[in-house]
């Protein structure tokens, strides 16, 4: 009856395999290496990089372990920090000629040393939390409110100038909050406006209150296009703190939404927190400028003569010189949108901008007086200017509603789009929840938690082998086995492990080890009160079952609930509870039974159990009351 | 070996209201301290911002104290050891105006020069609606796990038993909370973690004897409730101890070794591992015994289920 079928030995074996392939990079350790990222959000990283990369290694004469391109960077492992540095100079000086405007961030890492075959199989070390390797940790709270203001404001504008396009004479429009006011004097405009609103502003409804023989109409934002622009806020803002932490040239950065409206920046290794800070909170750079066309302007952009007074000399994205003058039109704060699109009537890939009522006001004050005359618009990035595109200007552009055509690939358009967002931040953002932690406390944070779940199982492993005897031992292999699984399955779910975690393991494995105290007792008791080995092990373990699913059940609900109501440290406490029970229920049954069931299960006339010392009261007492 | 050579059941439920007084006076000395002194809740709750220093030798409390206060802060500035002698722990409220980078940099400008040998080992701010955020979502924690636990033993066994479990199980977090309050150990979001899992631990605990209760109900038919209740206690007693030894041997290993970090997570698991034996064993039981646990109630509610030792299960005419 201790018999396992072939089939739950092979489970058990393949379990066990899939456990130690997938603990087994956690063992390695981390080996030195260097990761190119891209430093401008136009210059993907690719495999032109990646053998760039390959070329200046071997041309430097540093052997690489691998190159590999890895998502968006490409990284290379080195055998020490000597070649690693020395291949850093290599790159850097190969990919980027110039330091004041790199193109690629070259920055040094730690790579897991497991070997290639296992990261073929994506057997990947666990992700250690900030507490662990030391960084800085950022929670940015969004403000929606002010996003939703500003989409309201340039919906004003929009409204405004749909409306003149159709000739409907409205008296007066403005932004109230997150709402417009329109006021209507008659019935028919009443009735136009309303058509207007509907047939061409689909994320606007309506609401019209009489007031006296006018109309006030209020248009306000629909709860759906609420949710639309706090997303896409969001979004843009994720992007430009991207583009923002390149910079910083930090090898893993984590950029993660939080709830709706929060998003947490992750910077590990990294410790300088006023830089970061400074760098995350930067306001928009984003300026539109008129370029110069005198004639000694002219001849300084051909590279005959000084730059005119009053003006400046910036290069385009081609590294040709734009002579623009120093007075700022517009800054990136009276651009709301620029969005990459098709002209209708030539097809060919224009880029969109959106100005607020302010912007498109002086923007058509602007272009009026400037009709054929060339405007640039020029992008600073670390306190350098860089002409985005010099578009002439065709004719007067009311409306707020800009688009620039000519010239351009779809590709370019995209880019041209996303540098004009990266530029500005969708909505302004605040600090709410910041920490740093030093690399030196990292290393202690995880010496002491190894430390402690080491000592803890080894005082109860050493117990258990001495008071449980050849039980004990198989209790102990168990409890090894589902330190393995968990460690296994959290790093398959490639999950962050943090201080709390490690804490969350060092109980898992006393509450593993409950589930074996419950069964070897129970196995005594049925020896106790007279059954055979045999059956003492089969109904014990049965017996034991039910108890322990009750148990874990209950402890799996508060674990739950952790995970649900937890937040940050809380959180990656109850991750690791949570398959701790798990996998605890596996190894403290399945297989500590299959150990038993191997040892005794082919034994016929067994006599007794090595499980200790079977006390037996002399006297009738009820706690062998024999049942009726 | 066997240390539990115990020859007959011991009546524990003859003292029944020993135990419940016992329970009783500490429920109420903690809720009175609970009262009284307030938890001394962490920075994660309150908002402000916490530095970490470190020094190169044993530091001076009162110097560093007076550079800080130096910088126009009132007396809500605490500084304290945290670990060992070198290593400080200061702790900021927030203040109005000033972001938390300007903070930390005001404070570290003011001691390095005090001291130039100090360095930073950690810095957390926290804005104040985190905080009321985190008490939110800790309230709603406890009740999931309160309402979770009921439904789930309700179902299992039986309302009563639910019930129990709870309150006896509730009566030792307001122990926990009751002692973090007495010694104004600092209450953080680990505190809390372990707080919520001694519940489901110690539920746990419950939960084993509930089961050999409805097991002694079904084999014994001529016990009474009382008896029975006493035979559970008594058969599970060696493996109460054992259990709760190991995993106080994890805990007390996480509270030698585990360094300042986890310093009063452990702590808030050993007293809540301590007190869930007692109150697991000695309360629940008790707690179920006066709502009136018949064997009724359970036998026939598993019949129904289907008793897997019924004879004529599966059986059908």
């Amino acid at each position: 009856m201790n018999r396992y079928p072939v089939w739950k030995y092979a489970i058990l074996v393949i379990a066990l395999l899939v456990g130690v392939l997938y603990t087994l990079p956690n063992f390695f350790g981390e080996a030195p290496a260097v990761q190119v990222s891209s430093a401008k959000a136009t210059i993907k990283v690719d495999a032109a990089v990646l053998q760039r990369v390959e070329e200046a290694l071997k041309a430097a004469g540093v052997k690489a372990d691998f190159v590999s391109l890895d998502g968006t960077s490409v990284r290379a492992r080195f055998d020490t920090p000597d070649n690693q540095l020395k291949a850093k100079d290599a790159i850097q000086k190969a990919l980027v000629p110039d330091a004041q405007d790199p193109s690629y961030i070259v920055a040094l890492n730690l790579i897991s040393r497991s070997p290639t075959w296992l990261t073929a199989l994506h057997a990947q070390p666990m992700y250690l939390g900030l507490d662990l390797r030391g960084g800085v940790h950022f929670m940015l709270q969004v403000d929606m409110q002010a996003a939703l203001t500003k989409k309201a404001e340039s919906y004003a504008g929009d409204l405004r100038s749909a409306l003149r396009d159709k000739n409907i004479r409205h008296g007066g429009i403005s932004r109230d909050g997150q709402s417009i006011d329109i006021r209507v004097r008659d019935e028919a405009t009443r009735t136009a406006t309303v058509n207007l609103i509907t047939d061409q502003f689909p994320d606007l409804q309506t609401t019209v209150t009489p007031d006296g023989a006018e109309f006030k109409l209020r248009a306000s934002i629909k709860p759906e296009a609420t949710r639309r622009v706090q997303e896409q806020a969001l979004k843009q803002n994720i992007t430009t703190l991207h583009n923002r932490i390149n910079e910083l040239g930090v090898a893993e950065p984590v950029i993660q939404q939080q709830g709706l409206d929060r998003i947490v920046v992750q910077l590990p290794g990294v410790q300088d927190t006023a830089k970061a800070k400074d760098i995350l909170g930067r306001t928009a750079t984003l300026e539109v400028r008129l370029v110069d066309e005198g004639t000694e302007a002219r001849a300084a952009e051909a590279g005959q003569g000084p730059v005119p007074f009053g003006s400046e000399r910036y290069l385009d994205r081609n590294s040709l010189p734009v002579i623009v003058k120093k007075q700022v039109i517009l800054t990136g704060e009276n651009l709301t949108d620029a969005q990459p699109g098709f002209d209708g009537q030539t097809q060919e890939p224009t880029v969109n901008l959106t100005l607020d009522a302010k912007g498109a006001r002086i923007f058509r004050d602007v272009t009026r007086e400037n009709v054929n005359k060339r405007m640039a618009i020029i992008l600073f990035e670390k306190g350098k200017g860089e002409v985005v595109t010099a578009p002439v200007i065709r004719t007067e552009i009311a409306g707020g509603r800009v688009q620039i055509s000519g010239r351009m690939t779809t590709m370019e358009a995209n880019d041209t789009a996303l540098l004009l967002r990266a530029g500005s931040l969708a909505a302004p953002m605040e600090i709410i929840e910041e920490f740093t932690i030093g690399p030196s406390l990292g290393a202690d944070n995880i010496e002491r938690g190894i430390n402690s779940v080491v000592w803890g199982m080894l005082a109860i492993a050493a117990f258990m082998c001495v008071y449980y005897m050849l039980f004990g031992v198989f209790s102990s292999i168990a409890l090894g086995v589902n330190v393995l699984m968990l460690l296994a399955v959290l790093s398959m779910l490639q999950a962050t492990l943090t201080l709390p975690g490690i804490a969350a393991m060092a109980l898992a494995i006393g509450v593993a080890i409950d589930s074996n105290v419950l069964i070897n007792e129970r196995i005594r008791e049925e020896l106790r009160e007279g059954a055979s080995p045999q059956m003492a092990i089969h109904t014990g373990y049965e017996r034991a079952w039910a108890t322990i699913l009750d148990s874990n059940v209950t402890t799996l609900i508060a674990g739950l609930a952790l995970l649900a109501f937890g937040s940050g440290p809380v959180r990656g406490f109850a991750v690791v509870h949570c398959l701790g029970i798990l996998t605890s229920m596996f190894s403290a049954v399945f297989f500590s039974r299959g150990l038993v069931n191997l040892w005794y299960g082919g034994k016929k006339k067994l006599k007794s159990l090595s499980i200790g010392q079977i006390w037996k009261p002399e006297g009738n007492g009820k706690a062998v009351a024999k049942p009726e | 070996m066997e240390f539990f050579r115990i020859k007959k059941d011991i009546p524990f439920m003859k003292h029944a209201l020993v135990f419940n007084a016992i329970s009783f006076i500490t429920f109420a000395l903690a809720v009175f301290f609970l009262f009284s002194r307030g938890l001394h809740l962490s920075v994660e709750f309150t908002g402000g911002t916490v530095l970490e220093v470190a020094y190169s030798q044993p530091a001076e409390l009162a110097k560093v104290r007076s550079a800080v206060s130096a910088l126009g802060y009132a007396d809500d500035v605490q500084v304290q050891n945290f670990g060992t002698a070198r290593d400080v722990m200061i702790r900021l409220p927030v203040q109005k105006g000033v972001t938390s980078a300007q903070q930390s940099e005001q404070v570290m400008g003011a001691l390095k020069a005090a001291d130039p040998g100090v360095t930073l080992r950690r810095t957390e701010f926290v804005g104040p609606q985190v905080g009321e955020e985190l008490v939110h979502g800790g309230l709603m924690a406890l009740a999931m796990v309160i309402v979770g636990i009921v439904i789930y033993l309700a179902f299992r066994f039986e309302w009563k038993f639910g019930v129990a479990a709870i309150i006896a199980n509730l009566h030792d977090v307001v122990i926990i909370l009751g002692f973090f309050a007495f010694f104004q150990w600092e209450f953080s979001l680990a505190v809390l973690a372990a707080v919520l899992a001694v519940l489901g631990y110690s539920v746990n605990e419950s939960v084993v004897i509930f089961d050999r209760i409805r097991e002694a109900f079904r084999r014994y038919r001529k016990m009474t409730t009382h008896e029975v209740i006493d035979h559970a206690i008594t058969s599970t007693m060696s493996r109460t101890i054992i259990t709760h030894a190991s995993t106080e041997a994890m805990v007390l290993s996480m509270l030698f070794f585990g360094g300042p970090s986890l310093h009063y997570f452990a702590l808030a698991l050993t007293i809540g591992i301590l007190f869930g034996i007692y109150s697991s064993v000695f309360v629940a039981a008790a707690i179920a015994m006066w709502l009136g646990v018949k064997r009724e109630d359970l036998v026939k509610s598993t019949r129904k289920e289907g008793d897997p030792n019924d004879p004529n299960a599966g059986a059908t005419v």
